[in-house]
């Protein structure tokens, strides 16, 4: 039986995450991790660290024994500080122990379930909860999944079934009329899947959202207060501010903690026609950066058309209510009219961003294409021996194809025998 | 009135080891046949084996089945397919003498004890209520029985083509049964439909073997039977020719003739032995396909040339059989034809082979949509265990596709369905590295042991082996070296400080007995058999260990049985989408339901959910 662990509160900045762990080893990670096993159902303070030893985090440790927890199973929870970072560390740690893997959504109450620690009530109750949960997942794999991502997925799965296909021809049909050395080709195949896969992950570790939380550009044209406002949210005069139009030329960012998620705010130049060459710059720079930030504050002067078209979920205001006292939808930077409706609006729109596009899938992702891509290395040191161990080789592809499951849906045999019939004349 | 216990219609290779384990099981047995002589025919390629069909042949012998000893006894040209590779993916194979074979297969079937043949054509059923309880022949007469065993093959709406010819058949020369067909079809069972064909049969005398490659036997012949020590039959070669330009030329001007091409077939043939034309047409790009010339029998001239089944007219059929290499002046003694049969949608049945919706009757071989000697056999293992066990009260037998390749395929047609006519395969084993044919034995004949089907002398030959293999094995794990032996006999492990046993050596690639003896000489002591066994069984465990995971959590799924009656409109909060799959697959395990299109983590929680609500309140 594996050990599991899974995030158990929500992912994001937070005062506390909880990191459960359960399963028969989950004492053991459990002292590798804070040195000791606390006594059951004792709140105990412990120095987390990672596996070289570095501290980790500050934490209450929490176990409960085999028999008397949640799932029946020996339980350790983590009940750490909710920072992002910590908490994707510690999952990085206790991924790197032996035993111990992700769990598979709604695991932990399936667990519950076969060690009969829920009545049927309580599953009920539960099962509400996990039919949210999966169909969120799902909705949102089929998203991630749709787009560019999706699509080298279905590569991906198409050279893996290709590979395994030439492997298995040779084996399932050593007596027919088939081709006998086919590592070249599975050569092929398998060095690219494996180049692009490494490729991906390297994009999915340096996720942007987990380093540098969201980007939150604020643009309008020259004047309208933007540096002001920056500098009022910031707390802090990060910015020049003048009378004159154009004053900020470069785009000026201020990471903050916005109700608790990270946020980079930009400040940016004023859009306009420029006088000066450095001011165009600054201009093309500012339209660039709040094109791709996750979410642009758009300034606009009373009774004017934003210089930008706000896109779904973009947040729109009057610029300068100081001068305008009754105007809707106005904020300013000066007196701190309308800031505290402005910052809810922006941080309930990307706290949903963050619940619905965050961590979880990636991390699953992220999981599933490493064991693919050490599987498929595995398989390339033996290919070249794969006239006489294709069975081996055969075995690891088997394994990469699997890790991707969660990825494209289930790949069987039936994918690989229709390659192998569509590609060679069989039936001696 | 006759009575059995067990009846079984029909004695092909499913029908055969049908009755054969159903008697073993000690059970009243009758099998019912045209005649005697057509038990044990080969109506297709004279041959036992190959890969995935060896090691079923393997599993149906670790269980004493039939089929394994008679296909020893009529082997002619032994061969181990893969013998090169690894051997989780080798597999035995033999050319059969079609005389030996059947003559053996009889008096298998005639010496073995609970077994009476009756000769006569089945015709119709006997009913208590919607039960089955016998079998009505076309002379009347009435025979009962507790359970029966279905094995007839292509008979439902079986059709002839050859060119565009056709007529009812159900294979050459034998008439198909139509009363019985009738009845079946008003089990109003989903039905499909599959075509198969066969070559022209050439006259051995007519070819000119001096011009073409041969392909002889195995030196070291592997014979299927655990209990066998080498072939009794003379081995022989099989002769290799190509067809040409010339041979396609002549199949595509005719194609219009085919009963394929010409739109006189409707069934879906099996994709990897595709019909000459088939082949042409498909693969246009190969200006020629191989041939093997295997001989059907010691004592007759019978060629099968394997690879150009047709079902174009017999005139066309000479022309290009004339136009290959050797065969200029060949006759053909029976044409090439194409048959077309319905079956059963093997989804009706559960692992079982029983007909969810008929009690008492129990379905195997091609009528379940599978092709091949070696797949019929198993499923008529299957289902005359089963049917014994049933007549004797006691839980039935399930196969896993963790111990077996019988598994896999029962598994495969009774969730899964067929498509094509199902053949087996090696890649269809997800365990395939665990479940080799050189350990059927071992993973097989203990179950067959407790299950009572096994007889003295395997048990004993068995258990001899065993208690040898685990002395064998206690050794090689009890003696461990240091990193710093094993460079000293040259072998360049990790420097790492710790011990490896014996057995941890043989995993790696190149080390065999002989690197161990010059570790210590008594290893040598371990007798030869033991010690390929133990070889291959190193090789593996690596791997073995790492699926054991998979297989658990396999086992544990498996383990919650889901009722036959479950009612799945009460589960709250499953989608009806789900609920009408499920009540249309009727999953018996939630391993079954998991495999099911479109499952999802929680209706599967949801569903177990519900099982362990009904399991308290029964024990409550």
């Amino acid at each position: 039986m594996d050990t599991i662990f899974a995030l158990s509160t929500a992912r994001g900045k937070a005062g506390v995450s909880i990191m459960r762990i359960s399963g028969p080893a989950a004492f053991e990670a459990c002292e590798a991790i804070c040195g000791d096993v606390p006594s059951p159902r004792i709140a105990s303070l412990r120095l987390l660290k990672t596996s070289d030893g570095s501290a980790l985090d500050q934490a209450l440790v929490l176990t409960f024994d085999e028999g008397s927890s949640f799932t029946g199973e020996a339980i350790v929870e983590f009940h750490c500080h909710g920072s992002v970072a910590v908490t994707a560390k510690l999952s990085e740690t206790l991924a790197g122990l032996s035993g111990l893997r992700l769990a598979e959504p709604g695991e932990f109450t399936r667990r519950a379930l076969e060690n009969d620690c829920l009545d049927l009530s309580q599953v009920e109750g539960l099962a509400d909860l996990i039919e949210a949960d999966t169909e969120a997942q799902r909705k949102q794999a089929l998203r991630v999944l749709s787009g560019d991502l999706g699509q080298r997925v279905d590569g991906w799965r198409q050279s893996l079934i290709r590979a395994a296909a030439l492997i298995e021809v040779t084996i399932d049909f050593a007596d027919e009329d088939v081709p006998v050395d086919v590592s070249p080709e599975v050569k092929s195949l398998l060095n690219k899947v494996k180049t692009e896969i490494e490729r991906e992950i390297e994009g999915f570790s340096s996720a942007e959202r987990i380093r540098n939380g969201f980007e939150v550009a604020i643009v309008g044209p020259p004047n309208a207060g933007k540096s002001t406002l920056l500098n009022y949210l910031a707390g802090r005069e990060a910015a020049i501010t003048s009378r004159h139009a154009g004053t900020t030329r470069d785009v000026i960012e201020v990471r903050m903690d916005l109700d608790g998620l990270a946020v980079t705010l930009l400040d940016t130049a004023g859009l306009r026609e420029a006088v000066d060459e450095v001011e165009a710059i600054g201009i093309d720079r500012a339209r660039m950066r709040a094109q791709n930030a996750d979410l642009r504050l758009i300034l606009v002067e009373y009774g004017q058309d934003p210089e930008l078209l706000p896109r779904q979920g973009d947040v729109v205001r009057t610029a300068k209510a100081d001068l305008l006292p009754d105007v809707e939808n106005s904020v300013s930077g000066l007196t701190g009219a309308g800031i505290s409706e402005l910052v809810r609006e922006i941080s309930s729109e990307l706290s949903g961003r963050a619940a619905g596009g965050g961590l979880a899938i990636r991390e699953r992702h992220r999981d599933a294409l490493v064991r693919g891509a050490s599987a498929i290395k595995i398989s390339l040191e033996m290919v070249d021996d794969a006239e006489a161990n294709p069975e081996f080789v055969a075995e690891e592809i088997r394994t990469a194809v699997r890790a991707l499951d969660s990825l494209i849906g289930r790949v069987d045999i039936e994918n690989v025998l229709d390659e192998i019939f569509a590609s060679f004349c069989l039936g001696k | 009135m006759k009575h059995f216990d067990v009846l079984v219609i029909g004695g092909g290779h499913a029908g055969a080891d049908a009755a054969h384990a159903a008697a073993r099981m000690g059970v009243r047995t009758g099998l019912i046949t045209l005649t005697r002589d057509s038990i044990g025919v080969m109506s297709c390629n004279p041959a036992i084996g190959g890969l995935g069909k060896g090691h079923l042949v393997r599993e149906i012998d670790a269980l004493d089945g039939v089929m394994g000893c008679v296909a020893d006894k009529a082997g002619i040209q032994f061969r181990l397919l893969n013998r090169r590779k690894g051997p989780a993916v080798q597999g035995p194979r033999t050319q059969a003498d079609r005389k030996i074979y059947r003559e053996e297969m009889q008096q298998e079937i005639e010496l073995q004890e609970n077994l009476t043949v009756i000769e006569g054509e089945a015709s119709d059923f006997l009913f208590a209520g919607e039960a089955v309880t016998g079998v009505v022949l076309a002379d009347g007469s009435e025979i009962t029985s507790r359970r029966t065993i279905l094995t007839t093959g292509t008979f439902l709406r079986g059709v002839i083509h050859i060119g565009d010819v056709s007529r009812p058949g159900g294979r050459m020369g034998e008439k198909p049964s139509i009363r019985l067909a009738e009845r079946i079809e008003q089990f109003d069972l989903p039905l499909g439909r599959l075509k198969t064909g066969t070559p022209p049969r050439l006259d051995g005398k007519t070819i000119d073997w001096s011009r073409l490659e041969m392909q002889a036997a195995d030196d070291e012949p592997t014979l299927f039977s655990f209990l066998s020590k080498g072939p009794s039959a003379r081995q022989i070669s099989c002769g290799i020719t190509h067809t040409n330009e010339k041979t396609h030329d002549l199949i595509r001007e005719n194609l219009s003739r085919s009963a394929m091409y010409g739109g006189h077939i409707d069934g879906v043939g099996p994709r990897y032995c595709p019909s000459i034309e088939d082949k042409i047409v498909r693969f246009s790009e190969k200006d020629s396909h191989q041939i093997f010339l295997e001989p059907e029998s010691l004592s007759d001239d019978v060629i099968y040339p394997n690879g150009i089944s047709t079902s174009l007219p017999e005139d066309v059929q000479i022309e290009y059989v004339r136009s290959i290499e050797g065969l200029e002046k060949a006759k053909i003694l029976q044409p090439g034809y194409a048959i077309e049969y319905d079956y059963v949608d093997p989804r009706t049945l559960d692992s079982r082979l029983s007909l969810r919706s008929v009690t008492g009757l129990y379905l195997a071989g091609q009528i379940n949509g599978t092709t091949g000697y070696e797949e019929a056999a198993a499923q008529g293992l299957v289902a005359g265990l089963n049917a014994a066990l049933d007549v004797l009260g006691r839980d039935p037998v399930t196969f896993s596709r963790s111990n077996s390749y019988i598994g896999v395929m029962i598994d495969d047609l009774t969730t899964r369905g067929v498509s094509e006519p199902y053949r087996m395969f090696t890649s269809r084993a997800e365990f395939r590295l665990s479940l080799r044919a050189d350990n059927a034995d071992q993973r097989l004949t203990p179950i067959g042991i407790e299950m009572g089907c096994v007889g003295e002398h395997r048990r004993q030959v068995f258990e001899d082996k065993m208690d040898r293999l685990q002395s064998g094995r206690v050794k090689l794990e009890e003696q461990t070296y240091t990193p710093k032996q094993l460079k000293d006999i040259g072998l360049d492990v990790n420097q790492d400080g710790s011990r490896r046993s014996a057995f941890q050596l043989l995993s790696f690639p190149e080390v065999s007995f002989l690197t161990l003896n010059a570790l210590d000489t008594s290893f040598s002591e371990i007798d030869e058999e033991i010690q390929e066994q133990l070889e291959k069984d190193a090789l593996y465990a690596n791997y073995i260990a790492r699926q054991k995971r998979d297989v658990e959590q396999m086992k544990r799924d498996e383990a919650h049985v889901i009722p036959k009656d479950m009612r799945y409109d009460g589960i709250e909060g499953l989608s009806n989408e789900l609920k009408s799959k499920l009540s249309n697959a009727r999953p018996e395990n939630l391993r079954q339901a998991a495999r099911i299109d479109g499952m999802t983590p929680a209706a599967l929680t949801l569903l177990l959910a519900k099982l362990r609500q009904q399991a308290r309140n029964k024990s409550a």
